[in-house]
């Protein structure tokens, strides 16, 4: 059983997978948490996909991939903030137009690129196996720095995700606060990339924020939760890729998901099982009450 | 009006025999520039905590207010009355400089609104905030300290005792810890004047605050403009109630986009008045006025 655990991990490539992972399935956890509660799917998978063209001028001038994407998703970001600072466009509009534009250049740049195969294609569907030490430094520096960001600015990231009218009279910055939370974002987006790939980040956003939601009553434990359920995929779907040989970004999220459906049907508060039992219960009383 | 009579009657009853006075005695509320109401501004000084000049605001090519212009002496409370659609909630947000005003220019105890440490609160109408988000009431009460609490900073000992003197005012103590999603509508709307109330304002406007309320609610309201009133607390309240309006107010705004009367009650609650600020909303019955609310207009949505 103890070989059965400890197997995988004697190689190298699986021990600099794991230590991605968690980092990974911790910080889109946390960040999740944002994204859930200001309804934000939609930025984030818009986010990663808008990193496309980003990625591809890089692959083209023979730059880093990793930068080439931060650059792409800090620009979203900021044409997101830009296009609905004054209320002139609402956000998905925003987000809508910005997204399948970038994506577009991606396609169209990428289709000039007669011999892109396999880097491309990690970067679509991620390749935690393929890690190097330098990528682990630059994954692990960026998450410490979202991280700290949160936690350091947890108060004004919580006045404005709650009530912005508020932050807003209290002199509270709420556009840059707004502002920030995109640039985390983006930044969390890209440090994610290689674990999971484009089309797998939004699930990582959602998912383990979604999960917590329903299990807790406060920003912060919500938070702590998220990160605890992330950092427990990221384990146990890396366990399922080596041992039964498929992609591990998909076997992460899939993991990830089962824990969500499990809260959703037993959540102690919000579950489906228990407003069914008390759904049950008032109907029962009532029908007591009737006889009586 | 005889009952409003016995209502406002006790209204100051129960204030005088509510342990109130925590909030501005709280260690702490002296610090910075936000000061209880010995301000900049003491009674009768030419500065006002509120001055109005002909503001116009305007949202797409709508006027919403066309020229208001109000001067709140320190310490008085203002009921601000209209319809629906009338520019009470516009009022409320351009004084705390959350619209661009389009003409026009409002001054907090002389300088201008939306300034970096107006000591304004601000209570939104309960609709504009999500009540399922996972903050707990201390939580929520606590957001009113962050404008003194810096950058950064966690909020200190201070803090903590101005939410508890304000949870203990708006009797939410046993509710502090719950998550806001387990409160009912009267709570919720308790659970913003207590915030509102840690801020140690100036200046509070509360919209619509009697709105989807139930009589606990309503009291606990009162009992608070009343403990202000000792407090020397200029507040602003829109409503639609004209018999609290009233009974209740030593100052009322008629407002229908544009000011139709101001000043004391008995002077602007005429049938002719109302008649001009309701429209076809307000009936003349048997020397009663009926105002017919059931059907905002529809293309209206700014207000509630």
């Amino acid at each position: 059983m103890l070989h059965w655990l400890t197997d995988p991990f004697l190689l190298t490539f699986m021990q600099r997978a794991l230590v991605a992972s968690l980092i990974v399935g911790v910080l889109c956890s946390v960040l999740g948490c944002y994204v859930v509660l200001r309804s934000m799917a939609f930025l984030g998978d818009a986010l990663a996909h808008a990193i496309l063209p980003g990625v591809a001028i890089a692959y083209l001038v023979g730059g880093n991939l990793l930068a080439g994407a931060l650059v792409a998703a800090l620009l979203v970001a900021f044409g997101v903030s830009f296009f609905t600072h004054e209320g002139t466009l609402k956000e998905d509009t925003a987000i809508g137009i910005l997204f399948s534009a970038a994506l577009s250049l991606g396609v169209v740049l990428i289709s000039t690129i007669r011999t892109y195969a396999t880097d491309l294609t990690h970067i679509l569907f991620g390749n935690v196996l393929g890690v190097s030490r330098a990528d682990l430094i630059l994954t692990g520096a960026l998450a410490a720095v979202v991280l700290a960001t949160v936690l350091a600015l947890y108060k004004e990231l919580l006045l404005v995700t709650f009530d912005p009218l508020l932050a807003h009279t209290l002199r509270r910055r709420p556009g840059l606060m707004r502002t920030l939370l995109l640039v985390l974002l983006a930044l969390t987006v890209v440090v994610s990339l290689q674990t999971v790939g484009v089309g797998l980040v939004a699930a990582m956003l959602v998912t383990p924020g979604a999960t917590a939601y329903l299990l807790t009553r406060r920003l912060s434990t919500m938070m702590l939760v998220a990160a605890c359920l992330g950092a427990v995929a990221s384990v146990v779907g890396l366990y399922l890729s080596y041992y039964l040989n498929v992609a591990s970004g998909a076997a992460v999220v899939l993991t990830a998901t089962g824990f969500f459906v499990l809260a959703y049907l037993f959540a102690p508060r919000r579950g489906l099982v228990v407003r069914w039992a008390r759904r049950g219960r008032a109907r029962t009383a009532a029908g007591e009450g009737d006889t009586a | 009006m005889r009952r409003g009579a016995r209502r406002q009657q006790s209204a100051y009853g129960d204030g005088a025999s509510l342990g109130v006075g925590g909030l501005h005695s709280a260690p702490g509320s002296h610090d910075g520039a936000l000061v209880g109401p010995s301000g900049p501004a003491s009674r009768g000084d030419a500065v006002v905590p509120l001055d109005v000049d002909c503001v116009s605001v305007r949202y797409g090519g709508d006027a919403v207010l066309q020229e208001v212009s109000l001067r709140v002496t320190h310490g008085t409370q203002v009921a601000v009355v209209g319809p629906n659609g009338a520019g009470k909630s516009t009022l409320f947000k351009a004084l705390v400089g959350l619209l661009p005003l389009r003409s026009g220019r409002i001054l907090v105890h002389g300088r201008p609104a939306g300034g970096r440490a107006d000591p304004v609160a601000y209570v939104p109408q309960r609709e504009e905030v999500d009540w399922h988000f996972p903050v707990t009431v201390t939580d929520v009460v606590m957001m009113g300290r962050y404008g003194r609490t810096g950058w950064l900073r966690r909020p200190g000992p201070a803090d903590r005792r101005a939410v508890a003197a304000a949870l203990d005012l708006m009797d939410l103590g046993d509710l502090a810890r719950r998550p806001i999603s387990d409160l009912s509508g009267g709570q919720q709307q308790r659970v913003f004047l207590a915030r509102a109330l840690a801020q140690e304002p100036h200046v509070l406007l509360l919209d619509e605050p009697f709105t989807g309320v139930d009589v606990t609610g309503r009291q606990k309201t009162l009992d608070v403009l009343t403990a202000l009133r000792d407090r020397d607390v200029t507040v602003l309240v829109s409503t639609h109630d004209l018999e609290l309006a009233a009974t209740r107010f030593e100052h009322v705004v008629l407002l229908n986009r544009r000011v139709i009367a101001q000043g004391p009650p008995a002077h602007v609650l005429t049938t002719e008045h109302i008649a001009a600020a309701f429209g076809g909303h307000a009936h003349v019955f048997q020397g009663m006025v009926v105002i017919d609310e059931c059907c905002p207009p529809a293309s209206l949505p700014d207000e509630g």
